[in-house]
């Protein structure tokens, strides 16, 4: 028997910032990996969504950032680590709509405001915690067995 | 049994394994075993690229042969509107279908005209549409099999209003049947089509439904018949030949051909696999959520661009255009009847019967913990594999090798590079 909590898989994606040639990467290997254990699909949306936001506030904002991906039999648990600006003042930043991006940002069609809030939007459970100035680290967990505990 | 029908067969005896067609295929379904190519059915989209890629004419789409015309008492032929695009504004349709019925064919259909009313009906559904977006096109089947197979979640997103052809030929089939005093059976409509896809979507249909066509012929097959039966057509007044083409609905098999018709403002045209794979997971990520519609085809630049087609594609692309630009130019603006598609829409008479369903891929293992530990020994076989995708050992890629060893597909000792470097060891 596999206990609730043993990390069954674990996966390490280094992202750095400002590299938009290859900005979305990790999130596509996330989604592969996912289809590939048969994670339920929608599960496997949602995680999509959340970490291509997550990998894309590191490409935009901060200078380096690393994303890991575990799963237990229980939970999926995403976890992002940046080097960069920090958030000053995070309710703002939880707004829909609100956004410190750059004119060149929005040209390239980031910048709704919309990263954090999807993020929260689409995770079961979400952290967010930040030093201005160092960086911030996202906690964003997904329940595997929803549907059963319901 | 097969679960899944495919418009692609291998003949084994034309086929000498050289592979061309293992790396165009876009989905990874086919193998190289003991020299001959197979086609592994649950990952095939039926896209029709290795068809094309084949040096020795050994991949084979199944479309009809002419004789199945006998099986009926009457029989109607329904061209692609790409049919129209090999000849442009030199052969306008009317003189193209009037050749289509000298071939023998009881009579002829023109689907511009459908094309334009089902144009009418998308605008109606995307009016009252509250889900997520964008709303996906469904005419090209192999982009609805793409998303059954590798985008499932997109399937709700896909329009479940029936395609010009399917539409058509269910109207064709009530009218002709009271009119001729026939049973609908009895009625045989044909597709003239541009690509082989369009012959699985009649034999199985994505949403499990009944294809309401009885076959396809390849517009290749038809082509050159179709040349010396119009020869002898007089030339009617080529004004009003013009005047009986729908402008809507005449540019549909080209992309942006439906968007044309639509007057959104935020809608996309795409074509090409790569290109739809790269939109595709972009809808994913929810990037392209302000996109009200995209119209995908899997062949670049459209149905045009079809493996059964005969003209160049940007040239019969081009035909198209000038032909629009030519409508437009004298103002011609011959359209379906507005009122009368809300009319109709408002009584379900553009919908599909059925629904479109996912079909993902099974994943390594029905079992998560399993799954993952097959995933750990696929990364550690490929690991010890060249990396060259060098096909020898049957597979596309050095990862899709790995991937049938771990599913018990395929021996780790079918890598002959590897085999080769164990060997300069030994001596």
């Amino acid at each position: 028997m596999t206990k609730s909590d043993e990390t069954l898989l674990s996966q390490h994606f280094e992202i750095t910032g400002g590299d938009f040639n290859n900005a979305g990467k990790a999130s596509t290997s996330i989604k592969e990996i996912l289809q590939e254990i048969g994670i339920d699909s929608s599960i496997t949306v949602r995680t999509s969504i959340a970490s291509y936001e997550a990998e894309m506030n590191v490409v935009m904002y901060a200078r380096r950032g690393e994303l890991t991906l575990n799963i237990t039999p229980e939970k999926l648990h995403l976890k992002l680590k940046d080097e960069g600006p920090g958030i000053k003042n995070i309710d703002m930043a939880m707004q829909e709509g609100f956004s410190t991006a750059t004119d060149e940002m929005r040209e390239m069609g980031f910048g709704a405001g919309m990263g954090l809030p999807n993020i929260k939007k689409n995770a079961d459970k979400f952290e967010l915690f930040s030093i201005p100035g160092k960086g911030t680290s996202l906690d964003i967990i997904f329940c595997l067995n929803k549907t059963e505990k319901k | 049994m097969n679960q899944y029908y495919h418009s692609i067969r291998i003949d084994t005896e034309k086929c000498d394994g050289r592979m061309k067609c293992l790396r165009v295929c876009p989905t990874q379904a086919i193998r190289v075993r003991n020299g001959k190519a197979a086609i592994i059915e649950e990952k095939c989209i039926d896209c029709g690229e290795c068809i094309t890629a084949c040096p020795n004419n050994a991949i084979i789409p199944l479309t009809d042969p002419f004789g199945e015309l006998t099986k009926f008492r009457h029989t109607v032929a329904l061209p692609s509107p790409a049919l129209y695009a090999q000849f442009g504004r030199e052969i306008l349709p009317e003189k193209i279908l009037s050749g289509i019925n000298n071939l023998g064919f009881d009579s002829t259909f023109d689907l511009a005209l459908t094309c334009g009313e089902v144009s009418f009906a998308i605008q109606e559904y995307l009016r009252e549409y509250k889900g997520p977006k964008p709303l996906i096109s469904n005419v090209c089947p192999t982009v609805v099999r793409l998303i059954q197979v590798k985008y499932p979640e997109l399937t709700d997103q896909i329009i479940p209003i029936e395609p010009p052809r399917e539409l058509a030929a269910r109207e064709i089939k009530k009218k002709k049947s009271k009119q001729l005093k026939l049973k609908e059976n009895e009625i045989g409509t044909f597709y003239l089509t541009p690509c082989p896809v369009k012959m699985i979507s009649i034999r199985q249909p994505a949403e499990k439904g009944k294809s309401y066509l009885d076959g396809a012929i390849s517009i290749s097959d038809i082509y050159g018949p179709l040349l010396s039966a119009m020869k002898g057509i007089n030339k009617g007044s080529y004004r009003k030949a013009l005047e009986n083409i729908c402008i809507l609905g005449v540019g549909w098999a080209m992309v942006g051909g439906i968007c044309r018709t639509l007057r959104l403002k935020n809608s996309l045209a795409v074509s090409g696999l790569t290109e739809l794979l790269k939109v595709f997971n972009d809808i994913e990520r929810g990037k392209l959520r302000n996109i009200d519609f995209i119209e995908a085809y899997s062949c670049a630049q459209g149905c045009v661009g079809g493996s059964l087609t005969v003209e160049n594609v940007y040239i019969s692309y081009n035909k198209i255009l000038k032909l629009i630009e030519t409508l437009e130019y004298e103002q011609i603006k011959a359209c379906p009847d507005i009122r009368e598609v809300r009319k109709r829409y408002s009584q379900q008479y553009f919908f599909i019967k059925g629904k479109f369903e996912p079909r993902p891929l099974k994943p390594l293992d029905k079992d998560i913990a399993k799954a993952i530990k097959k995933r750990k020994e696929k990364e550690e076989i490929y690991k010890l594999l060249p990396k060259i995708d060098c096909g020898a050992c049957g597979a596309p890629t050095c990862l899709t090798f790995a991937e049938d060893v771990v599913k018990g597909e395929a021996e780790v000792t079918d890598c002959i590079i590897n085999n080769a470097q164990k060997l300069k060891k030994l001596l």
